[in-house]
Parts: structure tokens; C-alpha cells; sequence
């Protein structure tokens, strides 16, 4: 591709020296360079530019090992047994091992982030042209980019922009994974760097794939007031043809609501998606609706709510053919990345491909062109619905019963569920005529479906557990903020001060998937009492979901009664995964905007800059993909702490600080060059907790950082400490680690407290002006 | 019985834990150890065994066995609820993590731990930190006390129903009660 080059064609010039025909002019790359900002010392940094920033994390928080397998089998040497301290053939060991499987899960969801901007960004540049101007909050938006800003030293303007940066991503994406080959990287810390680069490229590549979007497709620009979606199966009018999006690449979608709109088909067909793409949908089109989150495929499919089923990209169930097919609705793969076996019928004219579907001909066909996908979609939905009349696999409730007594209580179908539900106990029950259990575990099951998998007398158990399950389903009727997209520069002026300070108790970021390890519920819990406390939730991605989908005493969801500003007590949702960015964003607009730090390829110092003085914590509940993995580690390496549930305890590496560990807490007095000890502020930068209490008081305590003023301390410990008493019945025994003067203690706690921290021997010490980084000691001295 | 993991995915791969056959050798095991310490999770207050909430049979066998509990998850909470005072709370990473560091002097400061027995967490997690241990801390020895089998664990009771679970939680209080 020449996309990055300029290209001259002259047909016919007169100059003075003689007629020139058919000239034709190539030059690599134009440097538009009108950024008046100085270049840092870190533009679009190589596989180890950032590695000693990285090693200084890591050894601050070092990796702590939960080997999910015992053996490598990755190479032809192997399967190797990494037991017992034995290395592989290769000369590998297991802890090394660990952190290569990290890698590996960051570069797949990083390289899953960029090639979906990619493709966004080609898509778009067909459509729109190169010089088509980015535009994420008109003059609410100054630092339009600011992950490529930082990391890259580029500010994009146009859509064309955008390729040069997706270039450096895919070079360095390469890299890291290349890094992962038999015989490359031994060091299990050198690991853990490049998945922190890989981190750093999946923070771009999720940037440029929103901006893009945000930009060319009428979303939402850094509205804190967009519009309320309907969220819920119970929210789908399923009297009219229904079209299913499963995925989180928009653009097949967006062909749809075309095709809808320039037929004036908009009030006659519903567009539901589910996952991210649902988000995207309704960014651009508000009469779309958002049916759930990841793991409500099958609920959805199974109840036979869709008429035909989109599938684009990314955390789409792979058997989903098969059970569209069950329920008689045809599948339109439209993402190159994910062509599930179809024929590839992109050249074909619609009517037929039409036809094929419609008359069951073919279940499912493959579409690589978004406007065709649009055509036909809406057509093979107008056409399948009356015939289907929401054919469903559910079984009814007495068929329920009639079956649960062929159930052998073998418990394998437990044995294989994720979440360890009692099925075999619900079967009895509804063998018995009671089907309370069963609808129990509706809030609960995930949807994985692997208990049917192993059942030995082939019970449709998740089905069982919809239809128990149903009249909740239908009940479903909620509202989700439709994703705002990034955070103005204004809101970031406005709090700038009080988050750095430490008067807004902190930010919480409750992003990613629905591994969740005991319902939804959780996630609303937590964003609720957290809004309350007067923190900045922001939320994305399926947990956004998760937090619209139950009301408060009022009847109202949690995006009716707080409002959609980035503020104290606002609870926001950026939008889809690719929207996190505006996360990692906002932080670093708090760094340059507020605190006027150099932006420019200056990555170290802003990520210093928001490790010791912006107290966000990043809880991803349900956390369970790869990309899932490198959001975290673009966190990580800007030293944002990420806490996951229970099921992230898989993702078998922990990043953990040693609070009882007192040396491993200092920093420089910027002003002084001295080595203060500030605490375990934070004290990690990748936990798994095991319960929403736990999550509560561990959210609060990482929240709390050195640049904190007494004021602002005092403010973060009476959330640690109430949160503390009343989940754990006591005042938290470390208190005396996070106090640095009598003024940082709560005053109503205050006897309580200094009777503790006395008798644990606590001295009173100063408030630096805290860093990792000698460079940045403002008096020289020797730094040791 | 059967001494297949109780999530049928969680196979180990050429070490597996010893299955304890009957509670005795459970208790012969804290008994030899040194410095041993009991890990308690989250599902404490989710498991009922014959009526009877797990926490409150952990509660009797720590007393009767003098084993020093730590409680991970918001379990402390639970146990002063019921009057009984923890040794020690922390999350379930951070007691993985310092058991894994030969230099870690123990909840209570006097000396590296050398069995750390297991109950209570979900299992996936629980699976995870044990195997952790078995990679990392070599000189640790590990026991689980629920009725899943464990394999990452150096001793695991087997797969086993509440029926029996509950008599070898009493077994194991009992014997230690009688002092036999
Ligand atoms: S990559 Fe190394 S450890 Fe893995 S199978 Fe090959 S030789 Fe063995
Ligand atoms: S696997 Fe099937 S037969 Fe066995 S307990 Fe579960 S539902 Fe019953
Ligand atoms: S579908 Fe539900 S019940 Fe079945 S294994 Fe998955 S989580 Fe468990």
C-alpha cells in the first residue's frame, strides 16, 4: 500500500524549459510538522525505549506466579515439564513461562485492537478520503489523541493521519510477539516489559480505532448528556423482524441502519446488538438497543429473539452458527477475521444471496462488504420473520420437569461449570415440581454452555436455566448511557485539582467483560456505592452494561440518578472497548491539561506523573479475554493499578507491592532529591480479589497515592476506613502505612486512630513531591 | 471417591497431590508440622454442611487444633462476627505471595511457615495459589481441606459429598479436642 505516500500526476505542464506529458511523482512521506510542541525524549518508542520505566515498575510490584499449566507444549522439543524447577528444552522455566503466556495475551489483544482500528480506518478512508478532519469534541477537545500524542509524539488530524500511527503499532505489536518464539526473550521481567508494550500499543490502537469512529460515524462527541439506550431483552419489540449484531467492529452494522434509513425502514425492523458493537450501534443510532452483554449470546439465540444474526469481530461465540441454525435464523459473517466457514458471497448480488438464506438454502453466508451486508440483512429479516414467528429451543416448563428426571446427578455438568453452580440439586428440585432453584441460577450461569457439553444423558441444561430464567429475561427493560466517548478538556480543568490534590477520593474505572463471578448485580453494587462516595465512575464495554441493568429504590438505573459528567459522583460510560482509551486519555489530560506536563513522546513523566498523584483504579470484574489482558497492561505501564475478580486469577500472573516490605516504597522528593517512604500508595498494580466486599475495600485503599495533601488523605482513609468497618468489622491494621501527619486523619476517627498507629510505632513524615524518575529532581544531588 | 480434580479441567500434569484417605492423616500432618497456618476463603460463608455453615466448623477446629487462621476476602469480618479473632487477614494474592518468599517470618513474625493448609476459596483460585506454591515455594508443604480434590495441593482429601466432608471436619476437631 502507498497510503502514507504522495502522489503526483501531471498529465500535461508548459514550464520554461519545455512541455512536460505524463510526469508522474512518488515521495515517501511529507512531515507535516505544525505541532508547535517540543519532541520528548520517547517518540514512538522501540521495544526497549521504555524498559527501565517498566523494570522500576516490576520492581516496585513483582510478579507473583499462578502456573494455569505445568508443561510447555509450545515448540516441537516440548511437551516440557517446567515442575520442580526444571527448565525446558529450551532452557525456559515455569516463571519465565508465565510471563511469556502474558505476553502472548497482550499481543493478541493488542494486535486485536489494531487490526480492528485498521480496518476501521481503511474502511472509513474509502469512504471519507484521507483528508477527512478528526473531530472527537469540537472545541471541547483540544488534545484530541492524547495515548498517540504521548506515546507515538504525533497529533493526528485527518483520517490519514491515523495510518502512520497504526503502522508503528503493527511493527511493534510484531515484535512483541516475535519475542515469544522459542529461544528469544529467557527473563521472565524482560517478558513483562514487552507485554507492557504491547500494553502501550493496544492503548493506540483502541484510540485511533474510536477516534476514527467518533469522527466519520455521528457519535456521540464527549457528551456528558448523550442520550439514554433502552437496555434489555425485554426492551426488543420482537412483533417486528429483528436484526442480531454480535461483535465489536460496527461497520457491517452501520450498513445496516444505512440501508434502513435511505429505505425509510427505520421504525419497521429492530437493530439490537449485543457485546460492544451494541454500543456502537446505538453511539450512531439511538433507536438501536442494547440487548446485553458477551455472555447473553445464547440466551438471546436460544429464546429465538433474532430474525438474522450479524457477526462481526472479537468474543463471538465460535458454535454460533449452529445455534442460529436451531432456531431457524440465518448468519451473516462480516468480518474477515471471522469468516465461520461460510462462502464468500461478497461478489454476489444481494437478491440471491437473499434468496439462499431466506429459503434455508444456505445457513449462513460470508459478507466482507458492509453495505451489502446492510441490504441483505435487512432483507432476509423482513422476509425470515413472519416464517420463523420467534422460533425458539427453549423447552416449556413441564417438558423441564419431564426431563429433569432422566437427570443421573452425576455432577459432571457442575464439575465443568465455570461458576461451580449446583445444577444437579435444581434438576431434583424441578424433577420434584419446584423450579425455584433453577431460576436461581439464571443470575449466576455465564453461558458457557459446557455443562451440556459433558452431560451424559445430552440435557439442554443453560437452555433449562433461560426458560426458568424467562420471565425475569423479559422483565429486562433498562437504560444504558449511550458511550460519550472521550472527556472534554473543560471537565478536565474543573477536577484536575481536586483528583491530584485528593478532594475527589479517586477515579474508578469499571471496564471489560462478564466473567463475573456471581451475576451483574456486583458491578451496579459497586459503581453505586462508589458514585455515592462522590468517586468519577466511569465505566465501558460489557460492564457498562452490567451497571444499567438493575434500578435503584426509585426505579431508576444508575445512568438516570447520576448524571454523565467526569466528575465527583458522575457515572460515565465511554462506550465500547476501543472507548477505554478515553480512560488512560483522561488521566493523561490530567497530567498535561491540568498539571502542564510536556505531552510529546514524553511517556515516563506522565506515567510517573499519574502513578504517584492520580488515584485511579481500574476493576474489570468479568475479565476474561486476551484483550482484556492488554488493557490491563496498557494500565499497568502507566501505573494505574487494574483489579479483576476471581476468574483474573487466570490470566496466571499477579503484579503485587509488599506493603510489609518497607523499602519498597520510596520515592524522590522532586524538590530535594531525598528518598521519602510514602506507604504501599498504591499498593499493587494487578490484584485479584474474591468477593464485591473485598473488591469495595481494596478499590478504596488503591485509590490513595503519595502527592495526596492532608486534606485529600483524609478524605481517601475515611472511605478506606469506612469501607473497611463495615465489610471487615474493624479498622484497617496497615492504617498506620498511609498516615503521614496527624492532619491525614479523618477527624471523627481521630482518638481511635492515633491509639492504633502509636502503638505500632508510626513516625510522623513529610508529603513529597513524589517520583520514580532521578531525571527529575529539580535540586542536584547525587542520586543513589 | 475419585481423585480426578473437581473442576474437570484442572488436571496437573506429572506431580499430583496425595490423596488423604481419612482424616487422621490430615491431623497427623498439622500435628508434625512446625509452623503450620490455615487459609480461609470466601465460599466459608457460601458452604452449608448438615445445617451448619463451614466458617463455624473452622472456627471449632482451629480452636481445638490451635492453627493460626488466615482469613482472605472479607472473611475476617465474619469471624469476629462469630467471636473468633483471625490471626491475620490479607487477600488471597498477598498470602500466596509472601508464602512464596523463603524470607517471609510468618503471620506472626516468628518464622517461615512450612505447611499451609487450604479451604474455602473458589476452587479455580484456590487451584492457582496452590499451584503457585508448588513452583515457587519449595520448602512449603500444602494440604486442602475441602471435599475437592486438589491437585496442585501436596495432600488433597478426594472429591467427596457434604456428608462426609462434615464427619472429617468433626473427626479432625474432635481428635484434636481429645488431644489424641
Ligand atoms: S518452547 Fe521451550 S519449554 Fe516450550 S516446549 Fe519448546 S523447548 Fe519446551
Ligand atoms: S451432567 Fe447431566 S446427568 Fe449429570 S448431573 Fe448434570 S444434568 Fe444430571
Ligand atoms: S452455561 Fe451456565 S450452568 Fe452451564 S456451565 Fe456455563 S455457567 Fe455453568
Amino acid at each position: 500500500m502507498t497510503r502514507k505516500n504522495v502522489h503526483l500526476k501531471i498529465g500535461e505542464m508548459k514550464t520554461d524549459t519545455g512541455l512536460i506529458k505524463n510526469l508522474e511523482v512518488s515521495v515517501g512521506k511529507l512531515i507535516d510538522d505544525s505541532w508547535e510542541e517540543p519532541m520528548g525524549p520517547t517518540p514512538m518508542p522501540e521495544i526497549t525505549t521504555l524498559r527501565n520505566w517498566d523494570l522500576t515498575l516490576l520492581n516496585k510490584y513483582k510478579p507473583f506466579y499462578l502456573p494455569a499449566c505445568d508443561l510447555c507444549c509450545l515448540c516441537t522439543f516440548g511437551k516440557c515439564d517446567l515442575t520442580g524447577g526444571k527448565r525446558g528444552a529450551c532452557g525456559l522455566e515455569i516463571g519465565a513461562q508465565s510471563s511469556r503466556i502474558v505476553l502472548l495475551a497482550c499481543s493478541i489483544g493488542a494486535a486485536t485492537h489494531t487490526a480492528h482500528a485498521r480496518h476501521m480506518v481503511d474502511h472509513l478512508i474509502e469512504k471519507y478520503g484521507r483528508r477527512y478532519p478528526l473531530d472527537v469534541g469540537g472545541l471541547n477537545i483540544k488534545v484530541e489523541a492524547p495515548v498517540t500524542r504521548l506515546i507515538t509524539g504525533i497529533k493526528p488530524e485527518k483520517l490519514g493521519d491515523l495510518e502512520e500511527v497504526l503502522d508503528y503499532c503493527e511493527t511493534q505489536i510484531t515484535h512483541c510477539l516475535s519475542a515469544a518464539h522459542t529461544g528469544q526473550e529467557g527473563n521472565n521481567l524482560d517478558f513483562e516489559s514487552k507485554a507492557f508494550h504491547a500494553g502501550r500499543m493496544d492503548q493506540i490502537g483502541m484510540e485511533i480505532g474510536d477516534i476514527a469512529q467518533i469522527s466519520t460515524l455521528d457519535f456521540p462527541k464527549a457528551d456528558p448528556d448523550a442520550p439514554l439506550i433502552e437496555l434489555g431483552i425485554g426492551t426488543v419489540d420482537t412483533s417486528k423482524p429483528v436484526i442480531m449484531a454480535i461483535g465489536h467492529n460496527v461497520i457491517p452494522s452501520i450498513g445496516v441502519i444505512d440501508y434502513m434509513k435511505a429505505n425509510n425502514l427505520g421504525e419497521s425492523l429492530e437493530v439490537v446488538g449485543l457485546c460492544c458493537t451494541a454500543f456502537d450501534i446505538t453511539r450512531n443510532w439511538k433507536r438501536g438497543k442494547i440487548v446485553g452483554p458477551i455472555s447473553w449470546q445464547l440466551r438471546f439465540i436460544r429464546g429465538g429473539f433474532a430474525d438474522v444474526v450479524i457477526l462481526d469481530e472479537q468474543c463471538v461465540r465460535t458454535d454460533i452458527f449452529n445455534e442460529a441454525e436451531r432456531v431457524k435464523a440465518p448468519v451473516i459473517a462480516a468480518s474477515a477475521k471471522n469468516c465461520m466457514g461460510f462462502k464468500d458471497r461478497t461478489d454476489d448480488p444481494a437478491d440471491e444471496i437473499v434468496a439462499d438464506l431466506v429459503s434455508g438454502k444456505t445457513p449462513g453466508v460470508l459478507i466482507l462488504d458492509p453495505d451489502k451486508v446492510g441490504e441483505v440483512a435487512v432483507k432476509v429479516a423482513q422476509q425470515v420473520a413472519p416464517k420463523r414467528r420467534n422460533f425458539t429451543v427453549l423447552p416449556e416448563l413441564e417438558e423441564i420437569k419431564k426431563l429433569a428426571k432422566t437427570c443421573r446427578h452425576c455432577n459432571l455438568c457442575r464439575r465443568s461449570c465455570p461458576q461451580d453452580l449446583e445444577i444437579s440439586e435444581a434438576l431434583k428440585d424441578a424433577a420434584e415440581g419446584s423450579i425455584k432453584k433453577l431460576t436461581e441460577l439464571y443470575e449466576y450461569c455465564i453461558g458457557c454452555a459446557r455443562c451440556e457439553q459433558v452431560c451424559p444423558v445430552k440435557l439442554s441444561i443453560h437452555s433449562f436455566i433461560i426458560k426458568a430464567g424467562e420471565k425475569k429475561m423479559l422483565e429486562e427493560t433498562n437504560f444504558c448511557r449511550c458511550g460519550r466517548g472521550a472527556i472534554q478538556d473543560i471537565e478536565i480543568r474543573n477536577v484536575g485539582s481536586p483528583i491530584v490534590l485528593g478532594e475527589i477520593p479517586g477515579i474508578l474505572a469499571v471496564v471489560g467483560c462478564s466473567n463475573y463471578p456471581k451475576g451483574g448485580k456486583d458491578v451496579y453494587d459497586i459503581c453505586r456505592e462508589f458514585a455515592n462516595r462522590r468517586f468519577i465512575v466511569v465505566t465501558s464495554g460489557c460492564s457498562a452494561m452490567s451497571a444499567g441493568s438493575y434500578k435503584n429504590e426509585e426505579g431508576q438505573t444508575i445512568y438516570e440518578e447520576f448524571t454523565g459528567d467526569f466528575a465527583a459522583g458522575g457515572v460515565l460510560n465511554v462506550g465500547s472497548c476501543v472507548a477505554n482509551s478515553h480512560i488512560a486519555g483522561a488521566a493523561i489530560k490530567v497530567a498535561n491539561i491540568f498539571a502542564k506536563r510536556p505531552l510529546r513522546g514524553n511517556y515516563e513523566e506522565i506515567a510517573d506523573y499519574i502513578h504517584n498523584r492520580i488515584g485511579a483504579v481500574g476493576l474489570a470484574w468479568g475479565a476474561y479475554s486476551q484483550k482484556a489482558a492488554s488493557i490491563a497492561a496498557g494500565f499497568w505501564s502507566l501505573g494505574v493499578p487494574v483489579l479483576v475478580g476471581p476468574h483474573g486469577s487466570k490470566y496466571r500472573r499477579m503484579l503485587l507491592g509488599r506493603e510489609d516490605k518497607k523499602e519498597n516504597w520510596e520515592v524522590y522528593d522532586a524538590r530535594t532529591g531525598d528518598k521519602i517512604n510514602v506507604g504501599p500508595s498504591p499498593e499493587h498494580l494487578f490484584q485479584t480479589v474474591e468477593t464485591k466486599e473485598e473488591a469495595m475495600v481494596t478499590i478504596a485503599k488503591l485509590c490513595i497515592r503519595p502527592n495526596d495533601t492532608w486534606k485529600g488523605r483524609s478524605i481517601k482513609l475515611s472511605h478506606y476506613i469506612d469501607l473497611s468497618k463495615r465489610f471487615y468489622g474493624l479498622i484497617p491494621q496497615d492504617i498506620d502505612k498511609f498516615v503521614r501527619t496527624e492532619a491525614d486523619i479523618p477527624m471523627t476517627m481521630k482518638n481511635d486512630i492515633l491509639e492504633i498507629i502509636k502503638e505500632k510505632g508510626w513516625k510522623e513524615t513529610v508529603i513529597p513531591d513524589p517520583t520514580l524518575l532521578p531525571r527529575l529532581v529539580r535540586k542536584k544531588k547525587e542520586i543513589k | 471417591m475419585s481423585c480426578e480434580p473437581w473442576q474437570c479441567a484442572e488436571v496437573s500434569s506429572t506431580k499430583k497431590a496425595m490423596a488423604i484417605t481419612k482424616p487422621e492423616v490430615a491431623i497427623s500432618l498439622i500435628r508434625r508440622a512446625n509452623r503450620p497456618i490455615l487459609v480461609v476463603g470466601s465460599n466459608a460463608i457460601n458452604r452449608k454442611l448438615e445445617g451448619k455453615l463451614l466458617i463455624d466448623y473452622l472456627i471449632d477446629f482451629a480452636k481445638a487444633s490451635k492453627i493460626p487462621i488466615v482469613a482472605t476476602a472479607h472473611m475476617v469480618g465474619e469471624f469476629l462476627k462469630r467471636g473468633y479473632k483471625p490471626a491475620g487477614f490479607m487477600s488471597a494474592m498477598d498470602i500466596g505471595n509472601r508464602l512464596v518468599d523463603p524470607e517471609w517470618q510468618g503471620i506472626d513474625g516468628k518464622g517461615p511457615h512450612d505447611l499451609a493448609v487450604f479451604v474455602a476459596l473458589p476452587y479455580y483460585m484456590q487451584g492457582l495459589i496452590l499451584s503457585g506454591l508448588m513452583h515457587f515455594a519449595t520448602k512449603l508443604k500444602t494440604l486442602t481441606l475441602d471435599n475437592m480434590y486438589h491437585p496442585h495441593a501436596s495432600w488433597s482429601f478426594p472429591n467427596a459429598g457434604v456428608g462426609i466432608w462434615a464427619e472429617n471436619l468433626k473427626v479432625m476437631t474432635s481428635k484434636f479436642e481429645g488431644g489424641q
